[in-house]
């Protein structure tokens, strides 16, 4: 805890509860709210800085649908905004490669890692523990700027000749490691990979942050099996990233040494672009497995946070105990571990030897048990409650329908004797968009409609919410439910145009209403950014300290709380965050000790 | 474009002060019966998107069905142990999905906020949890079961009597190479590519790479674009890259394996009908066996295709009895018809022996 935050909490307690704002000590605009090592603040520039990214992010794949959908049709307009990349009114190939490249690695690591597990890390760990502020602000704040910069630097390689790197999020060698192979891996992969050198940093800076607050600065009579499952979510999401980020730094920096200082850990044997290189000996699977040993914990990194959101709001909205606490967190710890020991799956047709793929069936297959267990108890909870559809609360549940949908399947995919048929088809992209993309940005919305009024003291405006709701599960589902069917015809991912194709080319009606809706919904996701960014200046104020009647400590603090979170002590908590209906009682929050004549549940 | 874009813009400004009005109407009404009515909407979306949701899932099935491949069947023998795993698996997560989202928003209707209801206080049971531990363990278990049985069968070693074919990808197109009448693939190495070897075939000694030639390099095919397969007769592909890395994707064969720089990868299967039969069993004139590549490999990925011709033994042999080994391609004079017609020309009385065309397609 830093020494200014222990400071100003004694000058607001000393002071009394009323305007704390006048109370506050001078800080300027610059330390307030750009430097700022407040928790809260910055989780707020996570979240801004998400949303931007996201609406990039969600712009790319507009273009990039338009090309799939009408691939016959002309847009002049397209020449005139991205130049050469819209050049007769078509996006040009590099231009599609890149712009498909550049939205999954902006998606999967500035948003729903990022802007996610960013925000609500930092906004909820030290509100709902009970402590003052972070471990280290500093290291805090840092991670921040880290990622901004990664963000910088990715958004500058647009403005390169050669453009963006355009070689796949996942960044394979030797594509991505020649220059010869691609425009995109030349200066564009540079970029790329200092912007994500840099975002692991950041990452890192924020994983042990939250791991080390998580661990110490619980407040009085918060256990660790007291905790909220929000605050699980992101603390094992924090696990998984700082065991697991710093193996794909590994990974790239051997990319980096065969970029540039002619080692061949990757390369051997090739002719490329009518020109035989020296390298021999090298593996080009090694970089797969070093990827892939991040890239399965990364989808736990984006789902988890997503999960103890869903969990807490569910459970505050239908006003009854989230059902089976130990389980939750047991299947939390479960798919922690597992993630770790089913990378290869993403490699089942590279080679990999069979019976090593066998192994890998048997993981992957056991680790949607505890994915089940996770949607079965949260069925139950729902269960004879008395759900108020806050918008929050349609999200939440919204969740568990996509998490289900693409959950299962995962099942396929993991069952290697499937996997080598529709292995890189539209089916991986239907279950991964379902179960990790859209699923995620379900629980991101449902955080940021739940706790925004704890973030800026007013509400969101839930009608536009409740629309904004139903128009994004209602596109989502138009859009990837029937990319399984294209999967089944075994259509190739990642392809720039279908018509020349005898066996997918039945697919081009359908890929055209497929970009209908995603600019439909690309749309209605405005009805969101208008509401956030209106709602900060004009939205409903809120008036009550515990808008949602909700349990867990953040709701104690006052409105709009200052830097160091309470004015006075810090609470104490005598119970679990889940009381809601005990004993014929609403709710009961976690500061309220326990009665005589409580029952034990 | 621009009318578009306007009436976008338009569009979500009515929207937008629509829900602004009905915050001051529900303020004026009182919030909470605002609240309450807001309630009962959603509740009432939440089984109309169930029902509209389960009637899209079967017309969506019932339009997309017929052009994926499961109405033709796999066209490798191996393939079909794919299939039918499928639809196990689709049967079995088929029933867990209705049965979960069928509970999740009927729940969110029927237990809808009322006032003075009382919850349900139900916190954990052990015997639920373990109940759903259980089951899908189960079901798991059966599925991994019958997937690894077929895993092992297609990367097990292929029958004695396949055929072998290299495959080799590159920037954006596919090479095959047979064997030839020794049916033994010669040697090559990546360092002899040139214009003339385009895979680097060992035909020459060379000091420099400290290498022989290879007499076995000598009767090799090599064919681009077009590969032929015989119908009921496995096949092998020994597959690599040149570049980056490529896929041997094939849907209608149900396989699939990455081609590696360095690493060679391989895959058999038993094609089960002639591409000639295919045209009659799918109805479609045009049809052909394709090969797409399915890993990413640069800005050509998409185009980077080939055919496979399945065609009967006898087909199989008059074709590759007018194939040409490579060798002879890129060294013109050494081929024996070059020589004869020459001989012929000067008259020699020494005739030299050609190979039978028979012959060459003898494994
Ligand atoms: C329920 C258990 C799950 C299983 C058994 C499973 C299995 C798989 C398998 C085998 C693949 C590789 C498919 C291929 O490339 O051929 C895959 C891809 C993927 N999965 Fe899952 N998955 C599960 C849940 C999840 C979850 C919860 C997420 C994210 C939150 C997720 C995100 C992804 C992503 C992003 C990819 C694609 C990566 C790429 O190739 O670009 N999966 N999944
Ligand atoms: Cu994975
Ligand atoms: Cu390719």
């Amino acid at each position: 805890m830093s020494h200014e935050v222990v400071l100003q909490a004694d000058v607001a307690g000393v002071h009394g509860t009323a305007h704390h704002e006048e109370h506050h000590h001078k800080q300027s605009f610059i330390t307030k709210y750009v430097f700022s090592q407040d928790h809260k603040i910055i989780g707020k520039q996570f979240l801004i800085t998400g949303i931007i990214w996201a609406i990039l992010g969600g712009f790319m794949s507009v273009l990039f649908r338009l090309q799939l959908g009408f691939p016959d049709t002309t847009f002049p307009w397209l020449e005139t905004v991205l130049g050469k990349w819209g050049k007769g009114g078509h996006i040009a190939q590099e231009a599609y490669y890149s712009l498909t490249t550049i939205h999954g690695t902006v998606m999967v690591f500035f948003v729903l890692t990022g802007g996610l597990s960013g925000t609500f890390a930092n906004f909820l760990i030290p509100l709902q523990i009970g402590a003052r502020d972070m471990a280290s602000p500093l290291m805090n704040m840092l991670s921040y700027w880290f990622f901004l910069l990664a963000s910088v630097v990715l958004l500058s390689s647009f403005f390169l000749e050669t453009g963006p790197f355009s070689g796949g999020w996942t960044a394979y060698p030797p594509l991505s490691a020649l220059g010869q192979a691609s425009d995109g891996s030349k200066q564009g992969m540079d970029m790329w990979l200092t912007a994500l050198v840099f975002f692991v940093v950041s990452q890192l800076l924020g994983g042990l942050n939250y791991i080390s607050t998580v661990l110490n600065m619980r407040t009085k009579g918060m256990s660790m099996t007291r905790m909220p499952l929000s605050v699980w979510g992101v603390f094992l999401q924090a696990v998984l990233g700082v065991l697991s980020f710093p193996v794909l730094f590994a990974g790239f920096i051997l990319l980096i040494f065969d970029r540039h200082f002619g080692t061949s850990f990757y390369l051997s044997d090739i002719f490329v672009a009518g020109q035989i290189l020296p390298h021999e000996g090298g593996n080009a699977i090694l970089y797969q497995h070093l990827f892939w040993f991040l890239g399965h914990p990364e989808v736990y990194i984006v789902i988890l946070p997503a999960m103890g959101l869903v969990s807490e709001v569910m459970s505050t909205n239908a006003r009854k105990p989230i059902f089976g606490y130990s389980a939750m967190v047991m299947s939390m710890f479960a798919i922690v571990i597992l993630a770790f020991l089913v990378w290869a799956h993403h490699m089942f047709v590279t080679g990999l030897n069979p019976f090593l793929g066998s192994v890998f069936v048997l993981l992957t297959l056991l680790i949607a048990v505890p994915s089940a267990i996770k949607v079965f108890n949260w069925l139950t909870t729902l269960w004879r409650g008395n759900i108020r559809f806050t918008t929050g609360m349609l999200f939440a549940i919204g969740f568990v329908s996509l998490f289900i949908s693409g959950g299962l399947t995962g099942i396929y995919l993991g069952n290697s004797a499937i996997d080598i048929h529709i292995h890189d088809t539209y089916f991986v992209i239907a279950h991964f968009h379902l179960v990790m993309g859209v699923a995620a940005f379900f629980g991101m919305f449902c955080g940021v409609y739940h706790w925004f009024p704890k973030m800026f003291g007013r509400f969101m405006n839930s009608t536009l919410g409740n629309i904004h709701f139903w128009v994004t599960l209602i596109g989502a589902y138009l859009i990837f439910w029937p990319m399984h069917y294209e999967g089944f015809a075994g259509m190739p991912r990642r392809y720039y145009d279908y018509s020349g194709w005898e066996s997918f080319k039945q697919f081009i009606s359908l890929n055209k209403f497929i970009s209908i809706v995603v600019i439909i919904t690309f749309t209605g996701q405005f009805l969101f950014v208008f509401n956030f960014f209106y709602s900060i200046f004009k939205g409903r104020k809120v008036t009550n300290k515990n808008p949602w009647q909700s349990n867990t400590l953040e709701w104690t603090t006052p409105i709009k709380p200052l830097h160091g979170n309470w004015p006075g002590e810090i609470p104490e908590v005598y119970r679990w965050p889940y009381d809601y209906g005990k004993d014929g009682v609403d709710f009961i929050p976690q500061t309220t000790p326990v009665g005589e004549d409580e029952s034990v549940h | 474009m621009f009318i578009t874009v306007l009436a976008i813009i338009l569009i979500l400004i009515v929207i937008f002060q629509i829900a602004k009005a009905s915050e001051y109407v529900s303020v004026l009404k009182g919030e909470d019966r605002a609240f309450k009515q807001n309630n009962k909407i959603n509740g009432a979306l939440m089984i109309a998107f169930l029902i509209l949701g389960l009637i899209g899932v079967f017309w969506c099935n019932h339009e997309l069905y017929p052009k994926t491949l499961f109405p033709q069947g796999s066209s490798s023998v191996e393939g079909e142990n794919v299939d039918k795993l499928l639809k196990i698996t689709i049967l079995l997560t088929g029933i867990v999905f209705f049965a979960t989202q069928i509970l999740l928003f009927w729940f969110s209707y029927k237990y809808q906020y009322k006032e003075e209801k009382k919850i349900h206080f139900f916190s954990h049971s052990s015997k639920l949890e373990l109940i759903w531990t259980a089951i899908p363990t189960i079901v798991l278990a059966i599925l991994i079961v019958y997937g690894l049985r077929s895993w092992f069968l297609f990367t097990g070693d292929a029958p004695k009597n396949a055929i072998q074919i290299e495959v080799t990808g590159h920037q954006f197109g596919w090479t095959f190479r047979y064997p030839g009448k020794d049916g033994v693939f010669g040697k090559k190495y990546f360092k002899d590519i040139n214009a003339t070897n385009e895979l680097g075939l060992i035909w020459k000694d060379s000091a420099e790479l400290s290498q022989k030639a290879d007499p076995a390099t000598f009767d090799d095919i090599i064919m681009g674009g077009t590969v032929y397969l015989i119908k009921d007769k496995p096949v092998r592909f020994i597959i690599n890259s040149q570049d980056v890395i490529h896929d041997v994707g094939l849907p209608q064969f149900r396989m699939k394996m990455d081609a590696v720089p360095g690493t060679p990868t391989t895959l058999w299967f038993t094609p089960k009908y002639t591409t000639e039969e295919m045209k009659k069993r799918t109805g479609n004139p045009n049809f052909v066996y394709e090969l797409s590549c399915d890993q990413l490999c640069g800005v050509g990925h998409w185009s980077m295709r080939a055919v496979i011709n399945v065609v009967t033994q006898a087909e199989y042999d008059a074709f590759m009895a007018k194939q040409k080994p490579a060798y002879y391609s890129a060294f013109p004079a050494k081929d024996p018809d070059n020589i004869k017609a020459a001989a012929a020309v000067s008259d020699s009385s020494k005739p030299v022996k050609v190979a039978s065309p028979a012959d060459t397609t003898k494994k």
